[in-house]
């Protein structure tokens, strides 16, 4: 398997996904469409970490635009056999102190957890987003892969913070990120239908951490949300909507792929789209034209939008009683490579586990196999459980 | 049969700027080259984010605030997705569902008369890019793309091509004078959606649209031409109309379809997740309001709204103390037109004679507005009020201190001036004589001696009326 699309620097300390912007670094976020596109600038992420004295190692690869479960649908590195999230890999394998990867639909948190390392999505707003190859803007977010939750720790207060050339960026000028806040008290949930939802593999490593929290003295419930479901058939909609809209641009007019042959302007945007998608984004595309047609705006985007301001009352409920949720981040432990044409719904059906937080901008952690979820900001509450935990297993 | 012509338009403006809407390219208009003026995200380029540019949403809130439009204090931006080379994002960020302002009216006067014409909303949008075609190739110029624009959208209130180019040139003059938009050529753009139907109908006839012009001249004659389509489609049958874009061919004259509503693209408009909702709060508002230039054309529909004469008009407006000594005076409560008067005539008069200009004159609002109430009030009357004019313009004298002085204040009761007329007539048996055998002029000279005997005192009607009812029983 290929980890790298390019190499920058071979003493990098970091690695970036294919769906950030790094200045000079050819970027194509896993498509053909983007092929030869090289940025004028680096994601406002990137340039941080740069300016903190990391280096980039390289690019990782990614799935077209994102949308796959790990990375599987890259265009220069697809993937057969087991799956591996190319960042993740190089993270777990000590390649690089830590990586930055965009969540839109959960693929980063899905490839952590398949690696037993740790990635967080944080609040939204609070990285900047500039420079990311965007596809789904009302919940994508740039994230970063570590070791444990110290390193993820590190990355993110130097990351995060406002930046005008973000006008979705929060205003605060930093945050604090803490691994070594007292846990003992705090009171989590265990989604149980997400737990049910899960093969054996993943329930078990579910329960273990339960176990492990426990034993920092953290209470632990278990509660049922019929609103993961939901939740999930809202992004989908959304997501699919914005990536429609996002990629459109990829037209062959301007840079990217275009194709050899067309007779005039419909001809060589058809062709030049036909040959740089691949089919999951062919369908995310019909998929999000559809919602936003006339006829089922008001049902599907609309009613979406109404979905995603219920599904963050409920949580913010839950989270008046409960610290921080736990469930699992994907069905299984191991995904084995399959057909494309099957993509769509084997990434819709996946994503129950991961929808919300991009659904309403709350943070999730995947830490040893396992997701955390909390409240908007409480990053640091993710971040201290994980460490007792990680604190435990060493 | 009659017919009455129903008209609707949208007008985009582009706005006077120094940088695009959603990045910090500026200067589009002098760039001399095609693509001088880009980057990365006004050409499309993935990682870039749209920023709002502020003076944009001053810029439409002061335009909203000409046309009397409401200011929505809650606005947002939705994107509208349609394929074109020209546009590099292949949709438009524009506002549909919270546009800046609605509900406005603009009063336009033709020679019909005065017609208001409700404004439906005004929202701000990003222009698209240009497509060179030279021999086989199109070539791409991103110049424009991202320059900020309004839309200014009315309800179908037109009834002829008069007014809609009366409209027209009266938001070109109050956007240039109000710095808005320079509109000069090709920034001003008009889609005109017409109907026909008979007169004294309710209901809307079949309406087409004509999209895309600039020129007054070609608007007023596209809408000639589209009319006049209209009503021989209806009065002879011999076509029928249908709901259609169309586009005006400037040398032949005439419209021609584009495409019919059944291939009509689907916009697919949705709110754009990447620039968060305009919150226009009292304060920010206020200084909008405050900062706000008075436009030079609403001055004058507020001076012809006063009764002053057009040629009083012009010079009120290319004079700034003048119109500033005006308006302090009225804010005295002297009536708008009265002190123009004084202020056009008189003075004007005055100076002339003394040789010298406007830049000349020094009077204070207070001092003229003392003079003008003096005579309105009947205090004296309007010759002594002009002889305390050249005094106050001359020398700058306080008016009330010289009535006194000169006795031009002198308050007479009606006994006194009949006993001033009754000596008049007793001293002048000629003019008697002449009066009773038919001269008009007789009566006339008695009037003026009355008036030099009362020194100015009195109020010119009443002496003329006692004096005739004298005149009346000799």
């Amino acid at each position: 398997m290929s980890k790298y699309t390019t190499i920058v620097c071979e003493n990098g300390t970091v690695a970036v996904d294919d769906t950030l912007l790094v200045k000079g670094v050819c970027a194509t976020a896993g498509s053909r469409m983007l092929e030869g596109f090289k940025p004028l600038f680096s994601a406002e992420a990137v340039t941080r970490l740069e300016q903190a004295g990391y280096t980039v190692k390289g690019k990782t690869a990614v799935g077209e635009f994102g949308l796959d479960l790990v990375g599987e649908f890259s265009y220069e590195a697809p993937q057969e056999g087991t799956l591996h999230g190319a960042a993740a890999a190089a993270v777990a394998e000590g390649d690089v102190r830590l990586a930055l990867g965009v969540d839109m639909n959960g693929a980063p948190r899905r490839a952590a957890a398949l690696e037993g390392i740790d990635f967080l999505k944080p609040t939204y707003g609070t990285v900047s987003r500039y420079g990311v190859i965007s596809c789904a803007a009302s919940g994508e977010q740039v994230g970063v892969y570590a070791k444990d939750a110290q390193g993820v720790a590190e990355a993110m207060a130097i990351i995060a913070g406002h930046d005008d050339k973000d006008g979705t960026s929060l205003p605060e000028a930093s945050y604090t990120y803490d691994v070594d806040r007292p846990v003992a008290g705090m009171k989590v949930a265990v989604v149980k239908n997400l737990l049910d939802a899960a093969d054996d593999a993943a329930k078990a490593k579910t329960e273990a951490y339960v176990q492990a929290l426990r034993a920092a003295g953290v209470t632990v419930e278990e509660i049922t949300v019929d609103a993961f479901a939901v939740a999930n058939t809202a992004w989908q909609i959304l997501m699919t909507a914005e990536t429609c809209n996002n990629v459109s641009r990829y037209d062959g007019v301007k840079f990217g792929h275009r194709a050899a042959n067309y007779k005039n302007i419909d001809e060589l945007y058809v062709n030049s789209r036909t040959e740089g998608f691949n089919f999951l984004t062919k369908a995310v595309i019909l998929y999000g034209s559809d919602v936003l047609s006339k006829n089922r705006y008001k049902d599907c985007y609309d009613k979406s939008l109404r979905v995603r301001r219920v599904i963050s009352e409920t949580m913010a409920k839950l989270f008046e009683t409960y610290d921080a949720l736990v469930m699992p981040a994907c069905s299984k432990m191991s995904y084995e490579s399959y057909d494309i044409h099957d993509a769509f719904k084997t990434v819709f059906d996946e994503s129950v586990f991961t929808a919300v937080p991009n659904l309403i901008g709350t943070p999730a952690l995947v830490s040893g196999g396992v997701q955390l979820t909390a409240k908007m900001y409480a990053e640091s509450t993710l971040l201290s459980l994980a460490h007792a935990v990680e604190k435990e297993g060493k | 049969m009659k017919y009455e012509l129903v008209i609707g338009l949208e007008t985009h403006v582009e706005l006077s700027t120094e940088s695009k809407i959603f990045c910090s390219c500026g200067g589009h208009a002098a760039a001399d080259e095609p693509n001088d003026c880009v980057c990365p995200a006004c050409c499309g380029m993935p990682g870039m984010l749209p920023v709002m540019n502020k003076r944009v949403v001053e810029l439409a809130v002061t335009a909203g605030l000409m046309l009397n439009c409401h200011i929505n204090r809650y606005t947002t931006f939705d994107k509208k997705n349609y394929y074109y080379p020209d546009l590099p994002c292949a949709y438009q960020i524009t506002q549909l569902n919270h546009p800046i302002c609605t509900d406005g009216l603009v009063p336009v006067k033709t020679s019909e008369g005065t017609r208001e014409i409700r404004i439906k909303q005004i929202h701000m949008e990003e222009d698209a890019g240009k497509l060179v075609h030279e021999g086989n190739h199109s070539y791409v110029d991103f110049n424009r793309t991202s320059v900020p624009l309004i839309e200014i959208v009315t309800q179908p209130d037109f009834r002829s091509a008069e007014e809609v180019v009366t409209y027209l040139a009266k938001l070109r003059s109050m956007f240039r004078s109000g710095g808005i938009s320079e509109c000069q050529e090709g920034a001003m753009r008009c889609d005109v959606n017409i109907s026909v139907r008979p007169e004294g109908s309710e209901e809307f006839g079949v309406r087409t649209e004509i999209k895309n012009m600039s020129s007054f001249d070609a608007i007023e004659r596209a809408i000639r031409y589209e009319a006049q389509r209209h009503m021989d489609a209806l009065e002879f049958e011999l076509e029928e109309l249908v709901q259609e874009t169309r586009r005006f061919d400037e040398v032949s004259g005439k419209t021609f379809a584009m495409r019919n509503k059944e291939t009509e693209a689907d916009y697919r408009y949705f709110p754009d997740a990447n620039l968060m909702p305009i919150i226009i709060d009292d304060e920010w508002l206020e200084q909008i309001k405050a900062n706000k230039p008075v436009a030079v054309d609403e001055k004058a529909e507020d001076y012809r709204a006063a009764g002053i004469a057009e040629k009083d008009i012009a010079t009120l407006l290319s004079n700034h103390k003048i119109a500033k000594l005006l308006d302090d005076t009225v804010a005295l409560g002297c009536d708008e037109k009265t002190a123009a008067s004084w202020i056009l005539t008189d003075c004007a008069g005055i100076l002339r004679k003394d040789g010298k200009t406007f830049d000349d004159l020094a009077i204070t609002p207070e001092k003229l507005a003392t003079v003008i109430k003096l005579v309105e009030e009947g205090k004296i009357n309007r010759g002594a009020g002009k002889k305390v004019l050249i005094a106050v313009v001359e020398n700058d004298v306080d008016p009330i201190a010289f009535c006194k002085e000169q006795g031009l204040d002198r308050q007479v009761d009606a006994s006194a001036i009949e006993a001033v007329i009754d000596r008049v007539i007793a001293e002048n048996p000629r003019a008697i004589e002449d009066f009773k055998n038919g001269k008009v002029k007789a009566a006339q000279a008695l009037f003026g001696a009355c008036m030099r005997e009362l020194k100015g005192a009195g109020d010119p009607a009443v002496i003329k009326s006692l004096l005739d009812a004298k005149l009346a029983e000799q």
